[in-house]
């Protein structure tokens, strides 16, 4: 079977300046919405309490509520968790600092209220010092991984490509949590663990895509870098959209029946897969061709040609 | 052509062989469990075995099994709800001589378990259980030390007789002002010889001759190890009194101790024992003044005012007969001769020495137990925090002295066997060299954890058949080898699992299925190679080899690049990112073994060294 009708000839380049104005808009919005609209951060970073409680049947968040504000508790969010018969309940630190008292009561407070038939699935609290501290491990990991995924690229590669790659990671990244901004999903340890994920997908992508631009540089003997690219990109078409299916496929199994714990884990890989495909596509070898990438640069016996890319281009 | 020398052949086949033995093991059942054991004093043997039957019979708790082996008794339950409800009522029927340990127990057969084959550990997210993260207070652990030294200091200088105005800590120093230089030159001679990790600085300052005595840096870090390992130490053997048998007690960072345990349901009880920096004093009860009086502030000289747990008011003597740190063991029990529940006590060499003269003069007078625990609150005060540290002190038990006691004695009097049990656990607790603060806590409930394995095994399992048929029907042939190289991945990575006892979570089951959907990337780049050579009119022998041959390179950068990812996930990583960061890591290791060795040994086994006219591709 095939999805592409071959032999391929699909003028990817020609439309880089299109995918470029969408790509830098989708950033802009992305930036934006982190700015102004905020991360909806889960309690991993933001610190405090949240209890878990399955009831028998289904049961409506207003009772909820109402059970808990009779309680004294204030400055509570309640929602349902997967199922209508789950209910998560997230609580303001309470101003006596006893976090276990909080849950406790809370919890005996809304199964006293159902004639003790619910139950407790689970506890979690975190102190503000350590969701400081996620943020700020968090920020540093993604720069590892990026600082270690450029060397790589450039001892592999060169460094044009280091920067294209990583231009696409930083791409996808920022286009991820954007959507995790703009739509206000939730944004907790296991999303984190995604993103970073995410940049190991998008990578694998656009190695496959460079390795194949490489090959051809050195194979191919005539046409200037643009209709290089152009052709590796349609060689390497299939393969793209085949692994970005199969990995779609599990991602889609993972987010229906994984339940509601990993959903957000699923969606940012959802998210960063799709993106990291049309990145690796357009974003990654538009900004190689951009840094004017040529035949010279790639030639294993001749080093660092001072010629200019043949369309013109230059960094 | 394409034909694979017989080691290499071999080799994969070991592999598969290896990786389904050691997969095997996950294949039977876990059951919740109990483990109980004796302590010194209780043996648990047949006669334990029908107790504990009948008791379970009576509260209607259902047993799946019950095996006697080397001393400990192994019940098995259906559930954990049944596995909880029966810890509870045997702690109760056992008391304190024996401990029931919650635990997962396997049907794993002897042989297998003999070459280390053993189920994958599993996480807290998936067997239910209680996480906590604990932060140490280094600062005053060094403060602590320097009070010591306060004291230590003082000693000296009085035995010495060396004379001093005044004796002041302040910030990281103990000061100490003389009247006159010779006598603080003696000082520091004697200082110096007695305390040689002390830096010494004299300090001239308006008429006053000012000494000021320092910890070394060494010193201090010194201090700030022992308190973090003391405080392990404690943790651990406060932990093993609450009976799980597979607790998890670790140093994180250089200030954080991680405390796990499965199976556990009960946070609160959990942090009464680590929340609190416990001391216990054992003082006589002032029974000659009046506790009205005091409660309208006369208090007399030499007592001080104590509430019991209840809010009583009680008067006690401020000196102390023994501390917390005297006691060497307390158990519950029953009372031999009037089978009330009871706590033994044991006391070292000093504290015996002191309790037996103190109780030998007040025979028949009440004496208390106070238990001094450091609570810490934080609040916010204008957008700050601010962490304040209360210590609360609290009359636990007051009971007669029958006659005069020494290193073993009795309290009973108390309300029941799980009253004595508690009282137990907080005189055995022992103390923390350092206050400390549960800045983080997860409780999973049994239900969830199950819930989650079945949701993760679900999507695990829906994934890898959408990606079986898809590659089956893409690729014919070939797609059918890439899936049976899927499918024996997924037996590696348990395999590994296993064999590392890695812990699985669920975001490692998450990347289990992440690697299920990346893996055939490798089998699809050299797919579409082979494709493309039979395209470009080469014979199908050579498409293949030369499929092969061309992908490789591709496959090892792009997979390489992901490890990059994989190992900063793992090495930033806390609990859960950690389990996603392994089980992908191990994943692409092993798919690049199944995806390049794998399907190349089926594939030259199917097309190799005979004339073909066209691939199934």
């Amino acid at each position: 079977m095939r999805i592409l009708k071959s032999p391929l000839n699909i003028d990817f380049m020609a439309r880089r300046k299109l995918a470029m104005t969408v790509s830098v808009a989708l950033i802009l919005v992305s930036i934006v919405a982190v700015i102004l609209r905020g991360m909806n951060l889960g309690i991993d970073f933001t610190g405090g309490t949240l209890v878990e409680v399955g009831y028998q049947k289904a049961v409506e968040l207003s009772q909820v509520r109402s059970v808990l504000a009779a309680a004294g508790f204030e400055d509570v969010t309640v929602q349902h968790f997967g199922t209508t018969k789950d209910v998560l309940v997230r609580l303001a630190a309470s101003a006596d600092g006893d976090e276990a008292a909080l849950s406790n009561r809370a919890f005996s407070e809304l199964n006293a209220a159902v004639d003790g038939s619910a139950q407790l699935r689970r506890v979690e609290f975190v102190g503000p010092q350590v969701g400081d501290e996620l943020t700020e491990d968090g920020g540093l990991a993604m720069l590892y991984a990026l600082i270690g995924i450029l060397i790589y690229v450039a001892l592999r590669f060169e460094y044009r490509f280091a920067l294209g790659s990583i231009i696409a990671l930083v791409h996808d990244v920022l286009i991820t949590i954007g959507i995790f901004a703009v739509f206000q999903v939730e944004f907790d340890l296991p999303v984190l663990a995604a993103v970073l994920a995410v940049i190991g997908y998008s990578l694998n992508d656009t190695i496959v895509v460079y390795d194949r631009i490489r090959e051809n540089f050195r194979k191919i003997r005539k046409g200037d870098a643009e209709s290089i690219i152009n052709a590796s990109l349609n060689q390497t078409l299939a393969r793209t959209l085949v692994t970005s299916l199969t990995t779609l496929l599990v991602l889609l199994s993972l987010f229906v029946f994984g339940g509601e714990i990993i959903h957000g884990f699923a969606l940012a890989l959802i998210i960063g897969v799709v993106v990291g495909t049309y990145s690796s596509i357009y974003v990654a070898s538009s900004a190689v061709l951009m840094l004017g990438i040529s035949r010279s640069d790639l030639l294993p016996e001749k080093k660092e040609g001072a010629d200019i890319a043949s369309d013109g281009s230059q960094v | 052509m394409n034909r694979y020398p017989l080691w290499k052949n071999l080799l994969v086949a070991a592999v598969v062989l290896i990786g389904l033995l050691y997969a095997l093991p996950n294949l039977f059942d876990q059951d919740p469990a109990l483990e109980i054991s004796g302590s010194r004093r209780a043996q648990v043997d047949e006669q334990t075995e029908q107790r504990v039957r009948a008791a379970l019979a009576e509260a209607g708790v259902a047993i799946k099994s019950m095996e006697l082996e080397s001393g400990k008794l192994l019940l098995r339950f259906a559930d954990p709800g049944t596995q909880l409800l029966a810890k509870d009522s045997l702690e109760t029927l056992l008391g304190g001589d024996y401990t029931a340990a919650l635990t997962l127990s396997t049907d794993v057969p002897g042989w297998l378990r003999s070459l280390n084959a053993l189920p994958m550990y599993l996480g807290l997210d998936l067997r239910g259980g209680i996480h906590v993260l604990i932060d140490v207070d280094m600062e005053a652990a060094v403060n602590q030390a320097l009070e010591r030294y306060s004291g230590d200091i003082r000693t000296e200088m009085r035995e010495s007789k060396l004379r001093y105005t005044t004796l002041t800590q302040k910030d990281d120093a103990v000061v100490i002002k003389f009247k006159d230089a010779a006598t603080r030159d003696r000082a520091v001679e004697v200082i110096e010889s007695q305390f040689r990790n002390l830096l010494l600085e004299s300090v001239d300052a308006e008429g006053a001759y000012l000494l000021e005595a320092r910890m070394s840096r060494s010193e201090q870090q010194a201090t700030r190890k022992f308190a973090l390992d003391q405080n392990i130490t404690t943790l651990r053997n406060r932990v093993n009194a609450l009976g799980v048998s597979e607790p998890i007690i670790q140093q994180q960072g250089d200030r954080r101790i991680v405390v796990q345990l499965p199976g556990a349901q009960d946070p609160a009880k959990l942090k009464e024992l680590l929340g609190a920096t416990a001391t216990l004093e054992y003082r006589l009860q002032d029974t000659e003044n009046s506790v009205q009086d005091a409660l309208d502030g006369r208090v007399p000289v030499g007592s001080k005012l104590y509430r019991t747990r209840d809010g009583e008011p009680i008067l006690l003597k401020k000196r102390v007969i023994v501390t917390g740190n005297q006691i060497t063991d307390a158990s519950s029990g029953f009372d031999q001769r009037s089978n009330q529940p009871a706590v033994f006590v044991s006391l070292d060499g000093p504290g015996a020495r002191r309790m037996r003269n103190i109780t030998f003069e007040n025979v028949g007078r009440p004496m208390a137990v106070v238990f001094i625990e450091t609570r810490t609150e934080t609040k916010l005060v204008d957008g700050k925090k601010i962490v304040r540290k209360t210590p609360v002190e609290e009359v636990i038990s007051v009971a007669n002295i029958l006659e005069p006691f020494g290193s073993r004695f009795q309290t009973t009097g108390l309300d029941s066997p799980g009253e004595a049990h508690d009282l137990a656990l907080l005189l055995r607790a022992g103390a923390l060299a350092a206050p400390i603060d549960i800045i983080e806590e997860r409780t999973i409930g049994p239900s969830l954890g199950q819930d989650n394995i079945d949701m993760g095994f679900r999507s695990v399992m829906i994934g890898l058949l959408l990606v079986i048929v898809f590659m089956a029907v893409y690729y014919r042939v070939f797609g059918l080898v890439a899936d049976l190289a899927l499918v024996l991945n997924l037996v590696l990575i348990v395999a590994v699992l296993s064999m590392l006892q890695a812990t699985l979570t669920l975001p490692g089951i998450a990347g289990i299925v992440l690697t299920v959907g990346m893996a055939v990337d490798a089998n699809v780049l050299i797919f579409e190679r082979i494709r493309e050579e039979i395209k470009l009119g080469n014979t199908p022998q050579a498409s293949i080899h030369a499929g092969y041959e061309k992908a490789l390179s591709t496959i090892v950068d792009a997979n390489i690049t992901t490890l990059i990812a994989a190992v900063v996930l793992f090495s930033f990583g806390t609990g859960p990112i950690k389990g996603f960061a392994v089980t992908l890591f191990i994943g692409i290791l092993t798919s690049m073994f199944t995806a390049i060795l794998g399907t190349r040994a089926v594939i030259n086994l199917i097309y190799g060294g005979r004339r073909l006219e066209k691939l199934a591709i």
